[in-house]
């Protein structure tokens, strides 16, 4: 089975029923698989910090939420985070990809990848580092974690993950 | 009429009605105005009223009023076309459109100027988009109720504010209780 579908599969096994994406072309073949599944409400956000909003309203009126997005969204949504996910204690599984680490072929990116683990860090956010495949067998005792405790939880798949860049 | 005496005269209106209401003022005056367990207050996070709402809307089926500003609908400009292309009946965004940063002291607003949000949210694809003056308010905003159609109600007033405590309630216990009143 491929990884895109294990991950949402974990996803839906979890009750996640209204999942946020902004994109992100290691992450293209999971939002293909969230737009597919029927047991999903996938709603495209413009910005990650309107992305949060959705799923805090979402999981106020009974829906298990989820976002998915890039790593550079961490600068774009700390205040939200703070003020919204954690100051409300509300749970919100972020499937990240995290660019700018090993097999990164845009230089720009690495700008936002060193500050990554620093920035969650400092906000106190459970951040779990998913490098190999077989990392992904975590993601269910993940989502259980974040949706026991009600806090945003990272979740960072890097490039090695998703078998590097191809041809780049 | 201002901001705070409008929301005087809608309050009967919102009472039974789900509210999202946004940061600073508008939720310290709705909360001495009226306090209502399904009134969900926003302490933070400027802009995302419009979309906490909508995210609340999509997922359940009580109707949803979303109080915003025409400087927070700023701030989060691309909510608008989320909401046209994830058209919920039972959603309603209210702009309360002063044409200023009220919480701030007053600061003027693009909307106050020569960008109208009625315009830009029909534009963004937004159906049913009503503008309105503070005084005839009540009517438009019972009758969106009453029409089970997602709506963007633009409500023209006068910019200005009142002395008003802040909000001491617990977050927690503003969306514990506002999650209650959701699922009674």
């Amino acid at each position: 089975m491929s990884i895109d579908k294990r991950i949402v599969d974990d996803l839906v096994a979890n009750d996640v029923s209204f999942v946020t994406t902004v994109p992100c072309k290691q992450l293209a073949g999971v939002i293909e698989e969230v737009e597919a599944r029927p047991e999903i409400f996938h709603i495209p956000s413009n910005k990650e910090d309107e992305g949060m909003g959705l799923c805090a309203g979402a999981w106020m009126g009974g829906k298990r939420p989820a976002i998915i997005m890039q790593n550079t969204a961490i600068g774009v949504t700390i205040n939200t985070l703070a003020t919204l996910t954690q100051y409300y204690r509300m749970p919100l599984p972020m499937i990240i990809s995290y660019r700018g680490e090993l097999r990164e072929p845009v230089a720009c990116q690495v700008e936002m990848a060193v500050h990554t683990k620093a920035l969650l860090n400092q906000l106190n956010i459970p951040t779990y580092h998913f490098h190999k495949e077989s990392d992904a067998d975590e993601l269910d005792a993940i989502l259980k974690y974040t949706f026991m405790c009600n806090k945003p939880v990272a979740i960072l798949t890097d490039a090695s993950f998703w078998g590097g860049y191809g041809d780049q | 009429m201002i901001r705070s005496e409008i929301l005087r005269e809608i309050a009967p209106i919102l009472r039974d009605q789900l509210v999202v209401c946004n940061i600073g003022l508008p939720s310290q005056e709705l909360h001495m105005i009226d306090d209502q367990p399904t009134n969900f207050y926003m302490l933070g996070t400027m802009g995302l009223s419009s979309s906490i709402g909508l995210g609340l809307a999509l997922a359940q089926d009580k109707t949803v009023i979303s109080i915003d500003g025409d400087g927070s609908v700023l701030t989060n400009l691309g909510t608008l076309p989320t909401i046209a292309n994830n058209v919920a009946d039972n959603y309603i965004l209210l702009i309360i459109d002063n044409g200023s940063y009220g919480s701030t002291g007053d600061q003027p607003t693009y909307a106050g100027k020569k960008t109208s949000l009625t315009a830009v949210a029909k534009a963004c694809g937004c159906d049913n988009v009503i503008e309105v003056q503070d005084k005839d308010l009540g009517p438009v905003l019972q009758g969106a109720i009453d029409g089970k159609k997602q709506t963007v109600i633009v409500c023209k007033c006068d910019s200005g504010n009142i002395k008003l405590p802040v909000i001491t309630m617990d977050p927690v216990v503003i969306r514990d209780r506002f999650m209650k009143a959701v699922a009674s």
